[in-house]
């Protein structure tokens, strides 16, 4: 489904991420760890073609198509779909009007809101005075009437409260299995590419593959618990020893 | 307190070639006055069509339906004149003159006869307009609604406007200003003096939908008593050569609120010229001025006044501007002047272009460039009239798919 090799990032004249390579399988999951400012949303931002990115080495392809320079419209309209870390306030544009056009008119954005709770957001400009938590649910709104069939998620429990983070997890859950994609498996043929610090979300979802991001390197690839669990006990320190093993 | 009428003729011929304070100057020699010709007509819907469409263009629904009230002024000539309400009345300023003693004390003293040329020559030119008054304690509840229009090329226009809102009253008057479809050079003067008393509240919208060649020279004075509410939108879209406009709100009585939401695109070849100011006189006075203004290739200038005279006043000011393509000259003047302590007075202003990151975000969700700038844009000037009438912002809409301006 998607498939980066050697990408090579500058942002604002900086190297920010060197060398990344890494896949997802249609209708598989994979995991994006790393520490703080290592280049996880740059990543993703880079994936979906944001302006301030810039690629100067290395591919990104999306179903075996070359999409390292298409513009953003186009390859959400191929079916990728981001839910930021830190979205713009879109003053004066209300959430209803934004699910709208998400959907292209499919969907109802009352009937979608009400399963995160979020009617009462509907009326307000997008993101304007929205707290972390409200991000995120409109965030996923908006991918949700959006329906893309590769969801790159940014650490999308964060900040969600306890009784949310249910809904959160279950609706994530709900997006990935449901619907069906093109893809090279029989299954649903949605993948998704998710970032977690805390790991809170692989309770909801199946996650195939885990990566762990460092100084804008791959260190290490594996199973995504066990890499978890790993950060956890001895902290990102490892990823760099990850790196010389795997090296080795 | 206007003085007697030898001597305000006087001072109205001495002023007949003072420019305004600022914009363009026209030279009223260029155009004639033109009047009488025009048929009247006893209901909205035996309007003729192009005339209903032009209004419609305006933000005035050619109908009784759905407003309190109608008029239509084609030059210098009333040829519509219809109310069903007993809240309020609806009159030719003139006819109201001869009626009312009284309302020569309301006549030329919001708005000095001598300001410029222009209001020299709508009070030495006997103009037509709309006196409304709205009774005191009546809530009247649907909009009256008035329109002026331009029928003629190279014709001048004077317009002279009263509007009483009496204690306790309230009213919302849509006033829509406009040309014939043959019109493309004019002058249009209107000179609009606002009443509004004790706990009394006034919303008054005005829609301008020029063309071209036109001049237009506003001169507005409106004077709010005490815990009266006194709110102002004014939407410019279209096209037109020149608009220079400032009107000034004096709030006297304590308590007093003025609300100047304005909402204008500058396309090319035009000058707008908008400014909105308050004094605050009273004690416990609120006052706000919010713009939002694009320029597709004109020029805009946006000027605010807050001028604090009484403790306890709030009073704020927000003026933004995009500028789209890459000629167009936007300008923000804000202005804050307090002469007591004790107020509250702040102003935010800024302009630039649509901002990438925002563009970006909506090309995510799958929209195109242009249709996500149209979406931003849309959602800047909606900030700028929030509460405005749905036939409004339909044109807003419009006004944006037909100035390109989401292509920037
Ligand atoms: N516009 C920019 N200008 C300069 N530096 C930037 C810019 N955007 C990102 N960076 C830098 O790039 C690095 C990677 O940032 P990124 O947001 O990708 O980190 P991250 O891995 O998502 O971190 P976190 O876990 O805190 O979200 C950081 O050091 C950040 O400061
Ligand atoms: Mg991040």
């Amino acid at each position: 489904m998607l498939e980066i090799k050697d990408l090579t990032v500058e942002v604002g004249g900086r190297k920010v991420l060197n060398n990344v390579s890494l896949s997802v399988l249609p209708g598989s999951t994979s995991v994006l760890f790393g520490p703080n400012g290592s280049g996880k949303s740059t990543l993703l931002s880079t994936i979906m073609g944001l302006g301030n990115y810039k690629v100067v080495k290395g591919q990104i392809l999306f179903n075996d198509v070359d999409i390292t320079n298409m513009p953003i419209n186009e390859r959400a309209r191929l079916g990728i779909g981001l839910m930021s870390q830190r979205p713009p306030n879109l003053s004066g544009v209300n959430l209803y009007d934004i699910i709208k056009v998400s959907s292209h008119g499919k969907v109802d954005p009352e009937k979608l809101a009400s399963k995160l709770n979020m009617e009462n957001f509907l009326s307000r400009d997008v993101n304007v005075g929205f707290s972390g938590g409200e991000i995120k649910r409109s965030e996923l709104l908006q991918l949700a009437a959006q329906d893309p069939c590769l969801f790159m998620l940014d650490e999308p429990e964060s900040g969600v409260d306890l009784e949310s983070i249910e809904r959160v997890g279950t609706m994530v859950h709900d997006l990935i299995s449901g619907g069906k994609c093109a893809g090279k498996r029989e299954e649903s043929g949605k993948s998704a590419l998710v970032i977690t610090h805390t790991g809170q979300i692989l309770d909801y979802i199946e996650a195939d593959r885990g990566y762990v991001l460092c100084n804008g390197t791959i260190t290490c690839m594996g199973n995504p618990r066990e890499l978890l669990k790993d950060i956890r006990t001895k902290g990102y320190e490892e990823c760099i020893k990850c790196r010389l093993i795997e090296m080795n | 307190m206007p003085s007697d009428r030898d001597e305000l003729i006087e001072r109205a011929k001495n002023a007949l070639q003072k420019k305004g304070a600022f914009g363009e100057d026209f030279d009223l020699k260029t155009y004639s006055e033109v009047s009488g010709e025009i048929p009247v007509f006893n209901a909205p819907s035996e309007l003729p069509n192009n005339i209903k469409e032009a209004m419609l263009k305006t933000g005035v629904n050619p109908s009784t339906e759905g407003n309190d009230g109608n008029m239509l002024v084609i030059d210098n000539s009333i040829v519509l004149n219809n109310s069903n309400n007993d809240g309020f009345e609806l009159m030719d300023i003139r006819d109201a003159l001869k009626k009312y003693d009284w309302l020569k004390d309301y006549s030329w003293n919001a708005v000095n006869v001598d300001a410029d040329k222009y209001t020299a020559a709508t009070y030495l030119n006997d103009s037509p307009g709309y006196f409304i008054r709205a009774f005191a304690g009546k809530k009247v509840k649907l909009p009256v609604q008035t329109c002026i229009m331009i029928g003629h090329d190279i014709s001048a226009q004077t317009v002279h406007n009263i509007i009483i809102v009496e204690e306790g009253a309230s009213i919302e008057i849509i006033s829509g200003c406009t040309s014939g479809s043959d019109v493309d050079t004019a002058l249009h003067m209107g000179i609009s003096e606002i009443y509004v008393k004790k706990d009394a509240s006034l919303k008054f919208t005005m829609i301008h939908n020029w063309a071209e060649n036109i001049g237009v020279r506003p001169r507005t004075g409106i004077v709010v008593e005490e815990n009266g509410t006194f709110i102002n939108n004014y939407v410019i879209l279209k096209k037109v050569k020149s608009v220079q406009t400032y009107p000034t709100a004096r709030l006297v009585g304590k308590g007093a609120v003025a609300q100047f939401n304005t909402v204008a695109i500058a396309q090319p070849g035009a000058e707008l010229d908008l400014g909105s100011r308050v004094v605050l006189s009273a004690p416990e006075c609120k006052a706000e001025i919010i713009s939002r203004s694009i320029t597709v290739g004109g020029e805009v200038i946006n000027r605010g006044t807050l001028v604090g005279e009484a403790k306890d006043i709030k009073a704020h000011l927000e003026c933004r501007g995009l500028i789209l393509g890459d000629s167009g000259i936007n300008v923000a003047i804000p202005e804050l002047d307090a002469r007591v302590a004790d107020v509250e007075m702040t102003h935010e202003a800024s302009l630039g272009k649509v901002a990438q990151d925002q563009v970006e975000y909506i090309m995510s969700r799958g929209l195109t460039e242009d249709e996500a700038v149209g979406m931003i844009v849309r959602g800047f000037l909606e900030v700028g009239i929030r509460g405005i009438p749905e036939d409004i912002k339909a044109e807003i809409d419009e006004a944006i798919r037909q100035s390109d301006l989401a292509t920037g």
